[in-house]
């Protein structure tokens, strides 16, 4: 922030002595015979600095709040000196000051924001001072203004339209499934296998690995994650099946023992439930990924689930589980890591495939409802990009324009 | 210099295990894991409970108890109240508790990331999809001359986007047109994952780069 002091233009006049006195008489003989146009020019530097003109003030538009817009017009001079001029913006809670500087913009802005933190409700009066070197315009000043914040975001007018339609076509799905209209899913070739892989732990009497992902609760990918291993655990539990999930937070692990305790109960079979089956490791990437990679080496698993969301640790968990010959089923939504998991994983659920799983595995009619609902939505998109398309090359009206979220 | 050997002996060990598992690598994991949970440990005590919980309320307790009326961090307290919840864990006979806090934080991220997810993934991928694919004027393909011009960066896009999109049709069968159109958009998802690949495993390159230039320059001295 720049704290130039305001004020008019300021000049730095030396007293002057005798021999000034003499010169200036010769100097001002010299004018009078060649003429003003004889004067050197020192550059436009020494003009005093018009101020910027129609200074305006309002509370900033779609905002929660403590925040004020500033407009204003440039003087002349803002193209003249672009780079050096700057506009300084002061601030004041009431007409007469003292007004305090809060901001400084580069030449050529037009605009400022102050704030957020400034209180809603309250006045505030602003100045504009147009500053060069030591020089400063007269101030120009706006208010009061009051910041408010709004209830509705009228920008993203947008999306509220494609809430409501994508919530209206989910709930009717979902209400047509109770009523037990049959919904159609296709073959998903990773949820397919997910009994196979566990009947093949069983088989060989070894036990299952489940890797909810690396990341927190808050994260969508980590409760699919987890969804998936509600049903994994239904099926070891009527399978008496062995299975391990080390978890890497805290509130994965409390989710996942909930999770896995309810599928156990849900199956008849409480006491086959182990808390200590599922147990935190480590928040450390890196430090999660190593415990991984020894349990996998000396406990080799005949199958392992990585359901969720995962960075760099992805290659290393699933070429370590290639190596000792587990059956493994992954998924995650995370693009950069998806092709790490297509190449060293039996079965990759992409993408959007990792949040249907619920659905598919339970074949519950309100979460297949749900499903439906959601492919209605994306038939809506598919026919939104056809109509832009052609709307947009024939030229008839900017269409992009309508999906623009502010 | 003791950090350096120490450090080179860690890298050494976790390396190990390129060979096979071995009692050098179990210490190395061992340590490793154990520090980190420490840290992690220490380290969101002073990122989180500390400034975001015990120093809000310290702040807002002082700002109302001098008058200051209601403040709004004391919403912290909710939070607060949300972690002691959790806590109730420990005492089996009111254990439910824990699965309140536990069903706001799903539900709350649920209706958070559905906005956010419908405009970044959706509105956005939408209007940048949307763009004109033909324009006048005289254009030209593989040399031949069109009378039109053609945004094939666009038109790549939109066929991309599209053909993508319906594979991710789940209520549909992968039959006739609907399975050649999913068949175009798993491939176009094959060479986005392929180029990525590539594009990860450089970087992945660079971290053992610099493993390397630890261990042949600050242990050994090697490298200059």
């Amino acid at each position: 922030m720049n704290m130039d002091p305001p004020g008019a233009a300021v000049l730095h006049p030396q007293p002057a002595g005798p021999r000034a006195g003499r010169w200036m008489a010769v100097a001002l003989g010299l004018f009078l015979f060649l003429g003003p146009d004889s004067l050197p020019v020192t550059g436009q530097s020494e003009k005093p600095l018009p101020p910027p003109r129609n200074l305006t003030a309002q509370d900033s538009p779609n905002d929660s709040g403590g925040r004020i817009t500033l407009r204003w017009e440039a003087p002349v001079e803002d193209r003249v000196f672009e780079g050096t001029l700057r506009y300084q913006i002061l601030r004041a809670t009431s007409q007469s000051g003292p007004f305090e500087p809060v901001d400084t913009v580069a030449a050529g802005e037009i605009s400022a924001a102050d704030g957020p933190g400034l209180r809603d409700g309250r006045p505030y009066w602003y100045q504009v001072v147009a500053l060069r070197g030591e020089s400063a315009s007269v101030p120009i000043t706006a208010g009061p203004v009051v910041p408010r914040g709004q209830w509705f975001h009228t920008g993203r007018i947008n999306t509220l339209v494609a809430v409501l339609l994508l919530s209206a076509l989910v709930l009717y799905f979902i209400e047509r499934a109770r009523r037990g209209g049959s919904i159609f899913i296709r073959r998903i070739a990773g949820l397919e296998a997910v009994d196979e892989a566990i009947g093949r732990a069983t088989e060989m009497g070894r036990k299952i690995l489940f890797i909810p992902g690396t990341q927190d609760l808050d994260n969508v990918q980590t409760l699919a994650g987890i969804s998936i291993l509600g049903r994994v655990a239904r099926t070891t539990a009527r399978y008496e099946t062995a299975l391990e999930v080390p978890v890497s937070r805290s509130l994965v692990m409390v989710a996942c023992r909930e999770t896995v305790k309810e599928a156990y109960l849900a199956e008849g079979r409480p006491s086959q439930y182990r808390e200590d089956t599922i147990y935190y490791v480590t928040d450390d990437q890196f430090g999660y990924a190593a415990a991984m990679d020894g349990l996998m080496i000396r406990e080799k698993p005949a199958t392992i689930f990585m359901t969720g969301l995962f960075y760099a640790e992805s290659l290393i968990l699933a070429e370590t589980g290639n190596s000792i010959g587990a059956i493994q089923i992954a998924g995650t939504a995370e693009a950069s890591q998806l092709p790490f998991f297509v190449a060293a994983c039996d079965y990759t659920l992409i993408g959007e495939e990792l949040f249907l799983a619920g659905a598919y595995l339970s074949r519950e009619p309100r979460q297949l409802g749900s499903l439906k609902g959601q492919d209605m939505g994306k038939a809506v998109i598919l026919i939104l990009l056809l109509v832009g398309i052609l709307v947009q090359s024939a030229g008839w009206f900017d269409f992009a324009s309508l999906f623009v979220v502010q | 210099m003791i950090g350096i050997w120490l450090g080179a002996f860690l890298t050494l060990g976790i390396f190990s295990f390129l060979y096979k598992d071995n009692p050098v690598y179990k210490l190395c994991e061992a340590i490793f894991v154990g520090v980190s949970a420490g840290y992690w440990f220490v380290s969101l005590f002073w990122q989180n409970i500390w400034p975001k919980l015990v120093l809000n309320l310290r702040d807002a307790s002082v700002h109302t108890f001098s008058g200051g009326g209601w403040d709004p961090r004391w919403i912290y307290l909710g939070a607060a109240v949300l972690g002691i919840m959790m806590l109730m864990r420990l005492f089996p006979k009111i254990g439910w508790i824990s699965r309140w806090p536990l069903a706001f934080i799903v539900g709350s991220t649920a209706g958070l990331y559905f906005i956010t997810y419908l405009q970044s993934n959706a509105m956005n991928q939408i209007h940048d999809t949307i763009i004109p694919l033909v324009a006048s004027g005289p254009g030209s393909f593989f040399g031949l001359t069109l009378p039109f011009r053609v945004d094939w960066n666009g038109f790549f896009i939109f066929i991309g986007t599209f053909t993508g999109l319906v594979y991710f049709f789940f209520s549909v069968e992968h039959k006739k047109l609907a399975g050649s159109t999913a068949r175009i958009g798993i491939f176009f998802l094959m060479v986005t994952f392929g180029a990525s690949f590539g594009y990860t495993v450089m970087s992945r390159m660079s971290l053992l780069i610099g493993r390397m230039d630890f261990l042949f320059g600050d242990w050994l001295g090697l490298i200059r």
